[in-house]
């Protein structure tokens, strides 16, 4: 109950409208695998079932199952359960963001140098240390992983501008 | 006997000097995995496979079994001394194995867990060494449709074992399913589910997906739930350590059936958690010092942690016998072989017998080493979760991301990780479980090939998964596994009648 009551104080998206969404969502899923496997052809050709056939099927049960999902959820009395409270979101946010705009970078400027921002900006923004530890962990850690990808387990990783400069 | 004399010869492969080093490599890598949140048995496989392209496939899977054996011991590690299971099947041995920390006997907790552990590993591999060879023969003479009664066998289990709503297991498995479909239809040639998009002519990778939907799902679990890493010093020595094997012997009872149950648990794709739990609630009720339970008592952690790495072990008997993974991390493990070129299934027994008798003369060794390994180092193991979050967090993001990549060297793959971390996120929280999902993409392919292929021999009918003895009964126990909630409550209230 304290629980509960402290929870919906701070507020935040209620459990039963995130399930609802995820039943929505997952009933989208089925109908765009129903719709490609009807592109693919669902039926039988003269090589036996077509390359719809089992997914087609498979979505349907997808699709049952997302629509018993939902009916769950409607039927259960609401409560006043939270996803999770605003407070946490900003926490998943703040790890998520800056890990999007990593993903984003990774092709342009390569991972080695991504990986020093991402952990430089971690450490100074989650962690507040000093930039000298900043420069040590976050140079020291990509040119380790560099070593042993690169030079002894002969991994090619993605390398941008600066590792071209660098002549690697 | 011709067994006996593979595994010897299994032995003299596995002591060359390589592969006992990897076997190091693989086993405290493994430790550190299984101590750090968000980084598990699965995805830690999935994260280290790109490392092995370049070995022996049968160094590769030694140093990659290695490292699944090293997370089962260090997940013991965080439940005992920090109360945070650094994997789901170590949540029970907070249980007990925390109170006694607390107590100060944080020693011999983690003696009793490691040795445990290494007790259920030695007793699931002696069963692999036993059975499996017996199963793979046994399977040799299985068709389609034998084939494809077994996966259906498989995914039942999760439907009517798994603790979740069943009908979010089928939801998830079942886009497990349609993912894998995606892609090239490998028995048309034809296109499907692409849209016009190059990027999926390749389908959906399973790696990504664990990477994606454990690694980065996980790890936003974590930082919700704010974390923060309180815990005793941890202290283990020979005194201590022999003055708990002087009592286990006591437990022997506990031990055994733990040992079962793991195994049971590890075949059927129920997975070392339920067996974990399922292990600490019968040597709860069935003790004499049931009532204890939960205070520290040595045998709520022998319980749990033999079950475990029973299961933990034993999931690897279907993946070699059948290639049917009994547990995600043995889905890696399997799709691994697929990327070594080897043909996962039974004539994996008659064709690379190297490769087969290696691996389970490894794990022999790779759990003595293991167990020495950890009770030697458990201080060092422990220091890594002191590493604060602000800096651990974006290097296993790091790990994440380089492990998608090299798996197609394609930074999309990267993209779509992401994607299936923020999908796993809220997946798990609505109570979705996973471990379904992956298998399906492992799986989808083959499950699929054995259903059309029998389709196609009996012109479409399905009376082709009933069509004899032995397939009827793998179907059977299929549906009795489907319906198997449905068949308990029908059994308690037959019996629960005649009191009325």
């Amino acid at each position: 109950m304290d629980e509960h009551s402290q929870g919906a104080r701070a507020g935040g998206p209620s459990h039963r409208a995130v399930e609802l969404g995820v039943a929505v969502f997952v009933a989208a899923f089925a109908l765009i695998v129903i719709a490609g496997s009807l592109r693919a052809g669902v039926g039988w050709g003269a090589e036996g079932p077509r390359p719809g056939f089992f997914p087609f099927y498979v979505a349907l049960v997808i699709l049952g199952a997302s629509i018993v999902n939902f009916g769950a959820v409607i039927s259960r009395p609401p409560n006043h359960q939270l996803f999770a409270d605003w407070g946490q979101l900003r926490q998943v946010m703040a790890m998520l963001v800056p890990t999007a705009i990593y993903v984003a970078l990774v092709p342009w400027i390569g991972i080695y140098v991504a990986s020093i921002l991402l952990i430089a900006v971690f450490m100074r923004w989650l962690g507040k240390y000093g930039w000298g530890r900043i420069a040590a962990v976050a140079v020291g850690v990509p040119v380790v992983t560099f070593l042993i990808f690169e030079k002894w387990f002969l991994v090619p990783l993605p390398k941008g501008p600066i590792e071209d400069y660098l002549g690697f | 006997m011709e067994e006996i004399a593979n595994l010897f010869h299994g032995f003299a492969v596995v002591i060359q000097p390589f592969n006992l080093l990897v076997m190091l490599v693989g086993i405290v890598l493994g430790v550190i995995i299984g101590v750090l949140p968000g980084l598990g048995g699965a995805n830690g496989v999935a994260i280290l496979l790109p490392l092995t392209f370049s070995m022996s496939p049968t160094s590769a899977i030694i140093m990659l079994s290695c490292i699944y054996w090293g997370a089962l011991f260090g997940g013991a590690i965080t439940s005992v001394l920090f109360n945070i299971p650094g994997e789901p099947w170590s949540v029970a041995t907070t249980f007990d194995g925390h109170p006694m920390a607390q107590q100060g006997r944080a020693g011999e907790a983690l003696t009793a867990a490691f040795t445990s552990s290494f007790v259920g590993a030695l007793f699931a591999v002696i069963m692999i060494t036993l059975v499996a060879p017996l199963v793979a023969k046994f399977a040799l003479q299985f068709g389609p449709a034998e084939k494809f009664a077994v996966y259906f066998l498989a995914f039942c289990s999760f439907v009517g074992l798994s603790k979740e709503p069943p009908f979010k297991t089928v939801a998830s498995m079942m886009i497990g399913f349609a993912l894998a479909a995606v892609g090239l239809d490998s028995m048309t040639g034809q296109l499907r589910l692409t849209f016009g998009f190059t990027e999926l002519l390749n389908g959906f990778d399973f790696l990504i997906a664990v990477i994606g939907l454990f690694g980065i799902g996980e790890i936003l679990l974590t930082i919700e739930e704010g974390l923060s890493f309180k815990g005793g010093a941890a202290g283990i020595n020979p005194k201590v350590v022999f003055k708990t094997w002087a009592e286990l012997p006591r437990y022997w009872m506990t031990s055994l059936r733990s040992c079962v149950i793991g195994c049971w648990m590890g075949i059927s794709p129920a997975g070392a958690t339920p067996a974990s739990f399922m292990s600490y609630g019968i040597a709860k009720r069935v003790s004499k010092h049931g009532d204890r339970f939960g205070r520290g008592e040595i045998e709520g952690v022998v319980a749990p942690e033999t079950a475990a790495h029973a299961a933990g072990t034993s999931a690897l008997l279907p993946m070699l016998s059948l290639g049917v993974p009994g547990s995600p991390t043995a889905a890696v493990l399997l799709g691994g072989l697929l990327i070594w070129g080897l043909q996962p299934g039974p004539l994996l027994f008659v064709e690379q017998k190297e490769f087969v008798w290696g691996l389970i003369a490894s794990m022999y060794l790779g759990n003595v080493v293991g167990l020495l390994v950890v009770l030697t180092c458990v201080p060092l193991f422990a220091a890594i979760l002191r590493i604060p979050f602000a800096i651990i967090a974006p290097i296993i993001l790091m790990f994440c991301a380089i492990g998608a990549y090299s798996v197609h060297n394609s930074t999309f793959d990267v993209v779509m990780m992401l994607v299936f971390g923020v999908v796993g996120y809220v997946l798990k929280k609505c109570n979705y479980p996973l471990a379904p999902l992956v298998l399906a993409i492992v799986l989808g392919d083959k499950a699929e090939e054995a259903f059309r292929q029998s389709l196609l021999s009996s012109q479409g009918s399905l009376g082709i998964f009933f069509s004899n003895g032995l397939v009827s009964a793998i179907m059977a126990l299929g549906l009795i596994a489907l319906f198997w909630p449905l068949i308990q409550d029908a059994f308690t209230r037959l019996r629960t009648r005649p009191a009325l």
